[in-house]
């Protein structure tokens, strides 16, 4: 393994020579909170920073992207026939995500990339994109990462880990894309790497002991699927929801999108938007039956499809990384955490079972 | 990169008013492009996306046969904006089609009995299978063939003239009904779709497959009379409805369980759906 020094001195004109070969998004303060933006010439990521408020899957997955265009105009020989379009697919850098984003982006995957079908729209912006981690040095109170498949140092789905040392960035090269990242930006310095990965390991242990709070999943893939559905819980658990949508905007790992097609004078274009399991729009027929008409339904099927039918899909986890930032947001205060253990322990020995 | 949202353009190259109260048409599409038919390869009970420049997409079940070569055909009942749209369009108009989509379960039916059980606007797909079946290169390949059709009135069932025709043949066994008629020429049954099952089905066996396709409240009362029939679960065919958008498994709103509707389904088998939530 390969680890470079950064000097904090020569971060920003490192930053500079990148600009040449990369498009460069980063956590910026706007306000209040720090969001993922691209940046301009000479703006610098601010690395300072616990999470942003979204998640950064919209550098991959806007929250509204064009897919086709069209020609209203019967004058013209092709109208109403859909058109691709170019798009920007040219290398980009996302510097300074948080390991749990970068692990979202490779259980998101599994979504967009299957064997039948490939998401063209996802896996161009997914393959241009090189991962720049900041590993967690202080997670927040409602962080639960490490009992969800990742942790504050985890290296799955990035390129490059950073380690904030003060003055200095000790940068692990994971891929010969993040190889080809720091030539490109100049930092030259190698670190001896017993001594790096001594810090690493010793910072990361100190880091995992501040995770505060731990779901159990052990028992998701071994529950009935109907028994869990049909379980009394979820009255108690969706009672305060107001379907605010809030959760899956914010969430690293929620995919779902809706195709609307937008007509202005004779030009039209297909559009995609994030869509939201919250809404009841969301599955609403066109003879006005609805599958999922109460909200019950819909917060079961937000939490069922991140803790059980992802589970038993994949059979590799749960479709959440613990950033924790539907916690932070739920305006009424429901807890993934709290949810998950309800559902993990569910038959065993519960209060809620009853 | 090949682009699963892309539909190939088609021309509507007739329009044909199926029942009388004029909610249900069917078009007949063409493919601009030759080689896209090609592309387009189906089996009967798959579905397709028709796209509609400026309004959106509808997925719709393919009503002709892949043994019907040169054009596709789509009955579409008038519901929203998008079947609002396409009912008022005109032959030579351009739309849009993606697909095929869905799964089909032919090897599991081949050298069996067929027992096809449809309700109302739902028989697009059993047609789709009718003619597929009764063509000669294929009806070998399956045994006894039954067919219960019910709708509520003489004027509202789909495909009369195929209809009248399949009637006359000893390759099929027609059991068409209506709720009710005060029509006095009418020649065949009155009463319910699960009662007419309960008279003309032949018994379940492991032999024997149904395919249900109707309005819930009959398939509600139909399987308790497969089950009084010996119909085991995974001897029932079904074919479930959804809100889709990509048809393809990825935008995530169709799902039953793990199971999405429009990649998974829209097939299920009875016996797999006593698995899955109840939640469509």
């Amino acid at each position: 393994m390969k680890y470079i020094n950064i000097d904090k001195k020569s971060w920003a004109s490192g930053l500079e020579n990148l600009y040449e070969n990369y498009r460069l998004f980063g956590p910026v303060k706007n306000n209040k909170h720090h969001v993922f933006k691209e940046l301009s010439k000479g703006e610098l990521p601010d690395l300072n920073y616990l999470n942003t408020l979204l998640s950064p899957k919209s550098i991959v997955f806007p929250q509204s992207e064009t897919m086709f265009e069209y020609s209203l105009d019967e004058s013209k020989e092709d109208h109403h026939i859909l058109k691709e379009i170019n798009k920007d697919y040219s290398p980009r850098a996302l510097i300074g995500i948080r390991p749990c984003d970068a692990a979202s982006f490779l259980l998101v995957k599994r979504n967009f990339d299957t064997p039948e079908y490939k998401d063209p729209y996802w896996l161009s912006a997914y393959e241009a994109t090189i991962f720049i981690g900041l590993a967690c040095s202080s997670p927040c109170s409602t962080c639960f990462c490490t009992s969800a498949g990742c942790g504050p140092f985890h290296e799955d789905g990035l390129d490059l880990l950073l380690v904030d040392e003060g003055k200095n960035f000790i940068a692990k090269i994971l891929t010969p894309r993040g190889e080809n990242f720091i030539k490109s930006a100049g930092w030259e310095t190698e670190a001896d790497p017993t001594a790096a990965e001594k810090i690493i390991k010793d910072m990361k242990i100190k880091a995992e002991e501040k995770i505060a709070s731990f779901v159990s999943t052990d028992q998701l893939k071994n529950k009935s699927t109907t028994r869990l559905y049909d379980a009394p819980f979820w009255e108690e658990i969706a009672f305060a929801c107001i379907n605010c949508g809030t959760c899956t905007y914010a969430c690293p790992t929620c995919w779902c999108f809706d195709i609307q097609d937008e007509v202005s004078k004779s030009s039209g274009l297909r559009m995609r938007n994030w869509d939201s399991c919250m809404f009841p729009l969301f599955t609403l027929h066109g003879t006005g039956y609805n599958p999922r008409n109460t909200k019950v339904q819909r917060v079961r099927q937000r939490f069922m499809h991140k803790l059980k039918y992802y589970v038993d899909k994949y059979s590799d986890g749960i479709q959440c990384v613990g950033c924790g930032r539907c916690i932070r947001l739920c305006p009424v205060n429901i807890d993934i955490r709290r949810v998950c253990d309800i559902m993990n322990n569910y038959g065993s020995r519960s209060r809620l079972e009853t | 990169m090949q682009n699963p949202y892309l539909p190939y353009p088609v021309r509507i190259d007739e329009i044909i008013t199926e029942t009388e109260d004029k909610n249900l048409k069917t078009f007949k599409l063409v493919f601009l492009n030759p080689d896209d038919e090609e592309k387009f390869s189906y089996m009967p009970g798959q579905f397709a996306e028709l796209s509609l420049a400026g309004k959106g997409e509808i997925p719709i079940g393919i009503a002709s046969s892949p043994t019907e070569k040169g054009y596709l055909k789509f009955t579409v009942n008038k519901v929203g904006l998008v079947t609002t749209c396409l009912h008022s369009m005109k032959v030579g108009d351009i739309i849009g089609i993606r697909g095929p989509l869905g799964r089909h379960l032919w090897d599991t039916l081949k050298g069996k009995n067929v027992v096809i059980i449809g309700g109302g606007f739902a028989f697009t797909t059993l047609r789709s299978s009718i003619i597929y079946m009764l063509d000669p290169l294929n009806r070998t390949n399956f045994k006894e063939i039954h067919v219960i059709y019910g709708a509520r009135s003489p004027g509202m069932l789909l495909y009369r003239d195929e209809l009248a025709e399949w009637e006359t043949r000893d390759d099929i066994n027609m059991h068409i009904t209506v709720d009710g008629t005060d029509d006095p020429d009418w020649k065949y049954n009155v009463g319910f779709v699960p009662t007419i099952t309960e008279q003309k089905a032949p018994p379940g066996n492991s032999d024997t497959y149904a395919l249900i396709c109707g309005p819930p409240i009959m398939i509600k009362f139909t399987q308790p009379v497969l089950d009084k029939l010996g119909y085991t679960h995974n001897h029932i065919i079904m074919s479930l409805e959804m809100r889709m958008k990509c048809g393809i498994g990825i935008c995530g709103r169709c799902n039953i369980g793990k199971e999405y509707v429009c990649k998974d389904g829209p097939i299920f088998t009875l016996a797999e759906l006593d698995n899955m939530p109840k939640e469509y």
